[in-house]
C-alpha cells in the first residue's frame, strides 16, 4: 500500500505542480507573456511536435557525442592521472585551472574556429563534461589500498599487472558514478552552445521563438529539455547501479 | 633455484624514512635469522619498525645498509615467492572467494602461463585449500558475504595458494574479536604443519607469538632492533588449552617484562 503510494509519489508530485501552476495563471490572470499556463505550453506542444521532436534529436545525439568523446578522453587521461603519482601532482593544479575557466567564455572561440553548426556543441559538451570522469577514475586508482599493492608487488607483479588486476576493475564504480554527472554536464554544454550560436537543437528553437515573443514555445522547449535530461540522468543512475552493485553492497558490509 | 636449506637472514638493516619535515629512523642495525621451515613471531610496541621489517624482507623497500638473503639468494627488488596477509583481509569486492584465491597465480610464474589451460586443476586446488580453513561451499560467494573471520580465512588462502617458501603476516588477526581469533591461530597453525613452510608473524598479541611460534623476537621502540629472541620451547602439535598452563604464562610475562621494559624511553 505505502509502497505503491511511493513509487507513484513523484508522478503526483509533478502532476501537482503542474495543476497548481494552471490555477496560478488562471486566478491571478498571469499574461501568456509574462508565464504561460501549462495547458497552454501544452498545447504547443502539440501544435509545434515536429520541429520541436527534430530538434530535440539534434540536442541529443549533440550531447551523446560530446559525452561519449569525454567518456573515451577521461577514461585515457583518468588513468594516465591515476598511474603515478608525479604525474597526479603534476597535471591536477592545470586541470584544475582549466576546469575553473567558465565554459561560456569559450563557446564564443569555438564558433569563430568552426563556425555555427553543431561542432561547438559537441565541443563544448566534451569540455565540461570529461573533467568529473578523469578526477574519479584517476581517484580510483589513486586510492588503491597500498597493502593490496604489496601482496601483488611480493608476488612479483608489475605496476601493468597490478592496474589490470585491481586498479582499473576497482574504478568502475568511480567512473560509472561520474558518467550520470558527465552526462548532465554535458547537456548543460550542448544545449549552452545551441543558444549561443547553432542553426538547429534545442537551445537554437528556444531563442527563436524567444525572439518571436512565442513564450509557449519558449516553455515546450525548457519542458522538452526537462524530459530530455531527466531520462538520461535516469539511464547512467541506472547503468551505474547494475554495474556496481558489488561496490554498494561490499561497503555497506566494508565492518564486517 | 633455492636450496632445500638455508633460512631468511636479515643482516644489520638500517632503514630511514626519508620525507620534508627530515627522517624517521625506523630500524637500525637489525638482524634476525630464521631457518626454513620455522615459525617465527616478531612482536614490539607500535609504531617501533615491524611492519618496515616487513617491507624490507620481501623487498618491497630497499635497506639503507645491510642485506637479507632468502634460502641462500640475495633480496635486490620485491621477491617473487612470497605470500603476505594483513590485518585487513584486502579482498577484491568485485570476485568470488574462489577467484580472489586464484589472484596470486594470475601473477606468479610459472603458473601465469598455465593459468588458462589448467585452470581447472587450479580451481581444484583453490577449492581444496578453502577446505582446509573451513571454508567448504563458500568459494562461489562474495567476499562481503561473509564475515571478518571468514574474510581473513580467504586472505590466509590467497597468500598461500602458490605454496610459497615464506609466508609474511602482518598483525593478521588484529581486528577480529577474541574467540574469531583463537579459531585462526588453530587455522594457521594446521596450514603451517600441513605445508611446512616459514612464517614470520608480526603481532602485538604475546599469547599469539607465544602459541603458535618457535622463536619470538621482541623488537625495542623506534628505531626498532631486536632486543630479545624467545625460544618457545612447549611441545608440538600444540592445543589451546596449552595457554592455560603455567610454563605458557611464564613465557607470556617474561614477555611482558621485556616490551615494559623497552618501551620506556
Ligand atoms: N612510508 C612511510 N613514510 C614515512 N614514515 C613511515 C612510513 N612508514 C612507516 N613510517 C614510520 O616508521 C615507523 C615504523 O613504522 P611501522 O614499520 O609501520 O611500525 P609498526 O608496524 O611496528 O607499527 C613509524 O614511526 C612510522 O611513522
Ligand atoms: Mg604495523
Amino acid at each position: 500500500m505505502s509502497s505503491t503510494l511511493e513509487k507513484l509519489s513523484p508522478w503526483l508530485f509533478t502532476l501537482g505542480i503542474f495543476v497548481l501552476w494552471e490555477l496560478v495563471c488562471r486566478i491571478f490572470k498571469v499574461d501568456t507573456f509574462v508565464l504561460p499556463a501549462p495547458s497552454q505550453i501544452f498545447q504547443a506542444v502539440g501544435q509545434y511536435w515536429l520541429p520541436l521532436a527534430k530538434n530535440a534529436f539534434v540536442t541529443l545525439w549533440t550531447t551523446l557525442a560530446g559525452f561519449a568523446l569525454a567518456v573515451a578522453f577521461g577514461i585515457v587521461l583518468g588513468i594516465i592521472v591515476g598511474w603515478s603519482r608525479t604525474i597526479y601532482r603534476g597535471l591536477y593544479p592545470v586541470m584544475i585551472g582549466f576546469n575553473s575557466i567558465p565554459k561560456v567564455a569559450v563557446v564564443p572561440i569555438l564558433i569563430i574556429w568552426f563556425g555555427i553548426g553543431i561542432v561547438p556543441a559537441v565541443l563544448t559538451a566534451f569540455l565540461i563534461s570529461f573533467f568529473p570522469i578523469v578526477v574519479n577514475v584517476a581517484t580510483g586508482l589513486a586510492s588503491m589500498e597500498p597493502e593490496l599493492e604489496d601482496v601483488l608487488r611480493a608476488l612479483g607483479a608489475k605496476k601493468l599487472d597490478i592496474m589490470l588486476k585491481v586498479g582499473i576493475p576497482r574504478t568502475q564504480p568511480y567512473l560509472f558514478g561520474s558518467l550520470k554527472v558527465a552526462i548532465t554536464l554535458a547537456f548543460v554544454g550542448a544545449v549552452m552552445s545551441e543558444t549561443i550560436g547553432a542553426n538547429s537543437g534545442l537551445g537554437h528553437l528556444m531563442v527563436q521563438a524567444g525572439s518571436n515573443f512565442q513564450m509557449p514555445l519558449v516553455f515546450a522547449c525548457l519542458l522538452g529539455l526537462a524530459v530530455e535530461g531527466i531520462v538520461m540522468y535516469a539511464v547512467f543512475a541506472y547503468v551505474e547501479a547494475y554495474f556496481t552493485g558489488w561496490a554498494f553492497r561490499s561497503s555497506m558490509s566494508a565492518a564486517a | 633455484m633455492a636450496s632445500m636449506t638455508g633460512s631468511v637472514d636479515i643482516n644489520h638493516v638500517t632503514l630511514t624514512y626519508r620525507s620534508a619535515g627530515g627522517g624517521v629512523l625506523a630500524l637500525r642495525d637489525t638482524s634476525l635469522n630464521v631457518p626454513r621451515g620455522e615459525f617465527a613471531a616478531v612482536v614490539g610496541p607500535s609504531g617501533c619498525g615491524k611492519s618496515s621489517l616487513m617491507k624490507i624482507v620481501t623487498g618491497l623497500v630497499p635497506p639503507d645498509s645491510g642485506d637479507i638473503v632468502i634460502f641462500g639468494d640475495r633480496v635486490r627488488g620485491p621477491v617473487k615467492i612470497a605470500g603476505m596477509a594483513f590485518q585487513n583481509p584486502n579482498l577484491l569486492p568485485w570476485r568470488k572467494v574462489i577467484d580472489n584465491v586464484l589472484l596470486p597465480l594470475e601473477i606468479v610464474e610459472p603458473h601465469r602461463r598455465k593459468f588458462r589451460r589448467e585452470r581447472q586443476h587450479y580451481r581444484d586446488e583453490a577449492e581444496a585449500l578453502l577446505k582446509t580453513v573451513g571454508l567448504d561451499g563458500f568459494s562461489q560467494r562474495f567476499p562481503w558475504e561473509l564475515s571478518g573471520g571468514m574474510q581473513q580465512r580467504v586472505s590466509l588462502c590467497r597468500a598461500l595458494i602458490h605454496q610459497p617458501a615464506l609466508l609474511m603476516l602482518d598483525e593478521p588477526f588484529a581486528a577480529l574479536d577474541a574467540f574469531t581469533r583463537e579459531e585462526l591461530w588453530c587455522v594457521l597453525r594446521d596450514l603451517w604443519q600441513k605445508l611446512g613452510f616459514t612464517v614470520i608473524l608480526v603481532t602485538h598479541d604475546l599469547r599469539e607469538a607465544a602459541f603458535l611460534a618457535d622463536n619470538i623476537h621482541v623488537m625495542s621502540a623506534r628505531p626498532g632492533h631486536i632486543v630479545m629472541t624467545k625460544t618457545v620451547d612447549l611441545p608440538r602439535p600444540r592445543d589451546l588449552d596449552i595457554c592455560f598452563e603455567p610454563h605458557f604464562t611464564a613465557i607470556v610475562h617474561e614477555l611482558r617484562a621485556k616490551i615494559a621494559e623497552v618501551r620506556k624511553p
